[in-house]
């Protein structure tokens, strides 16, 4: 596949700097270099990542029994704003993307850097004035905002919280966004090694370029409005607060043009790397490779039809509540195709379960329960009898955090060797994936039961009968601490002390794994020239691979 | 690719062309401030979004020198456009039959 892949003894890209600081902090933060750049965003996206947590595991500690145990209801309030604020805008949304994306989609394209990598570091500067914009508005003396993390009006313009600074963060934050997603979109049709035709590209390369179509034209919609809102709150424009003759359901509409899009900025690069690590861990080649690729497009594409499915109870007119319901489930038609596929691809497959391969189990078998519940919220009928409860926490929990955040950790354990140079305790990261998968299932299932039974979400108090129930799901919350601790402590010391990784552990055919670990500076010795298919595994024979 | 060429898609129609664009933006731009004043009852909206447009091709067509790109700029243009006027028409949707 990859001629001129020469395996030279060269520096890594941890030993060769872009800029004038050969070591230390600066010659990080102001590098140019893709790889460095997709490390960077590791650092800060995992250490927000653990805040969440934190916030959800005290959220989960005060719903341990009736009535007030540790907080008032109002940082009660606070605290699950801070969880959804920072879980969806400074990790799940950036996560895969400005990641992994960063890090493998050059690599994988056969290419030495994005095509304007002084704007990738651009990037990553803007996602860190975002986060530290969002951080100071929680120290400020007015309190961190409490709106829930989808800023609804009228409240979010009458609150008395630190509103503005919040949402503004998140205006930042949508820059990195859109600028990641013009830099891929271009990297992708402009920096592709020849012979790397668009259905030679490997899938999570397709998967990015339809997240970053949607990066591109959903991102600024959120802005505007966020935009709107700070207006109304400073000027009273009228344009969303009901008193003034505004409407507030047009700033659901607006928000949830890309909000419901976003998700697919979330889900479909994790579904590039499920088709990444199937194939290699099957030791067969993708099946439906086409189909998969325009699948990502269809989502793509129909996911920016189906935003008002959040708003059937807001009194949106009976017509648009059909359409949407209608074009929600057609949705779940390519999602459907890449499952189907996923599963015919390790159908008399050779199947290697080593850990990524692992993860991705849990997710199927999580984001199967999120996707299929998502439709008792699509239909009308079920939706009235269980909106705003703990079924559609529990929902997007199994979407969210068991489809991406499932596949967060399937990357890293996939892309570990190859990033660092160095190899984790494969039967700690077994132990792990098992202990996440208990802890997942005892944290958010019972709130299935919960919001069928009518306990809506972000309340601070409940009724006795859910005390149980409740309770599962609080230590469940311990059980994902401990699993978070295991997982973050074994891959940290690996990074430093783990042995030295094969090149190529997992016999993965895609490009990067006919290069160095840690990859060089450039990534190749010379631009590869592409042969084959992207999963073409009869090319193992030749290469250079650590056996079972 | 030649100097010259470069030299000619950067410019496309010369200062002279931009700057009657220009005239001719600053003109709509008269246009819909002075109609502004005038009650045209439901068609408000229609001029206004209409002039809009216009201003909108010029403006991507000229200044944006997307007359004189490789067609894929068209088409990604066209995309966008073609996905905004669905979100329009989906919004209706909801505000017409409410």
């Amino acid at each position: 596949m990859a001629n001129g892949t020469v395996a030279l003894e060269e520096k890594s890209f941890y030993e060769e700097s872009t800029n004038r600081w050969n070591k230390g902090i600066l010659a990080w933060i102001f590098s140019t270099d893709h790889k460095r750049i997709g490390l960077l965003y590791l650092y800060g996206i995992s250490a927000f990542f653990l805040v969440g947590v934190l916030a959800g595991i005290l959220m989960r500690l005060e719903l341990i029994a009736p009535g007030k145990d540790l907080f008032e209801p109002q940082f009660y309030n606070q605290l699950f704003t801070l969880h959804g604020v920072i879980m969806i805008f400074l990790f799940i949304i950036p996560g895969l993307p400005a990641i992994f994306g960063n890090f493998f989609l050059p690599i994988q394209i056969g290419a030495k850097d994005v095509a304007f990598p002084r704007l990738n570091l651009l990037s990553w500067w803007i996602y860190v004035v975002g986060a530290i914009m969002a951080l100071i508005s929680i120290v400020l003396p007015d309190g961190p905002l409490d709106t829930g993390w989808t800023f609804y009006v009228p409240y979010s313009v009458r609150s008395g919280t630190n509103i503005s600074l919040a949402i503004m963060a998140a205006f930042v934050l949508g820059f990195s966004s859109i600028l990641t997603g013009l830099n891929f979109i271009t990297t992708i049709h402009r920096m592709r090694a020849p012979g790397m035709t668009w259905f030679r590209m490997p899938l999570f390369g397709w998967s990015m370029y339809a997240t970053a179509w949607i990066q591109i034209i959903a991102t600024p919609v959120v802005g505007i409005t966020i935009l709107l809102v700070v207006l109304e709150r400073y000027f009273g424009i009228g344009i969303f607060d009901p008193t003034l003759g505004g409407d507030p359901i047009l700033f659901q509409h607006l928000f949830w043009i890309y909000s419901h899009p976003a998700v697919y900025i979330m889900i479909l690069p994790a579904m590039g790397v499920v088709s990444e690590i199937i194939p290699t861990f099957a030791r067969r080649t993708i099946f439906g490779y086409k189909a998969i690729a325009m699948s990502s497009l269809a989502i793509a594409f129909v996911g920016y039809l189906v935003w008002a499915h959040h708003m059937f109870t807001t009194g949106i007119s009976d017509t648009s509540r059909i359409i949407f319901s209608l074009l929600t489930f057609i949705v779940a038609l390519p999602s459907g195709v890449k499952v189907f596929n996923w599963v015919a691809t390790m159908y008399k497959g050779s199947i290697d379960p080593k850990p990524p391969f692992i993860w991705v189990m849990n997710f199927i078998f999580l984001f199967s329960i999120g996707g299929l519940t998502g439709l008792v919220l699509g239909s009308l009928a079920t939706d009235i009898h269980v909106h705003d409860t703990y079924f559609v926490v529990a929902h997007f929990h199994y979407v969210m955090f068991g489809g991406v955040g499932t596949i967060f950790f399937a990357a890293l354990y996939y892309w570990f060797p190859k990033m660092f140079g160095r190899m984790y305790n494969i039967k700690t990261a077994n132990i792990a994936a098992a202990l996440y998968f208990v802890a997942f299932n005892m944290l958010y299932f019972p709130k299935f039961i919960m919001g069928y039974m009518g306990m809506p979400r972000r309340y601070y108090d409940y009724l006795p009968e859910f005390e149980a129930m409740q309770q599962i799901s609080t230590v469940g919350s311990w059980l994902m601490g401990i699993t978070m601790i295991l997982i973050f402590g074994s891959l940290i010391y690996s990074m430093k002390k783990g042995k030295k990784a094969h090149k190529n552990p997992w016999g993965g055919v895609t490009l990067e794994w006919h290069i160095e670990s840690p990859p060089t500076l450039e990534n190749f010795h010379e631009i590869p020239t592409v042969k084959t298919e992207p999963y073409d595994f009869s090319q193992l024979k030749e290469m250079d691979y650590e056996s079972k | 690719m030649s100097q010259h060429d470069n030299n000619h898609e950067h410019h496309g129609i010369g200062y002279g062309g931009l700057t009657l664009v220009w005239l001719g933006l600053l003109a709509l731009t008269s246009i819909t401030v002075s109609i502004a004043g005038i009650s045209l009852g439901e068609y408000t909206l229609f001029v206004a979004m209409g002039i809009a447009c216009v201003k909108s091709i010029l403006v991507v067509n000229y200044f944006m020198h997307i007359k004189f790109e490789e067609p894929i700029f068209k088409v990604f243009i066209g995309i966008s456009l073609f996905t905004l006027v669905v979100i329009f028409i989906l919004t209706y949707f909801d505000i017409s039959f409410r």
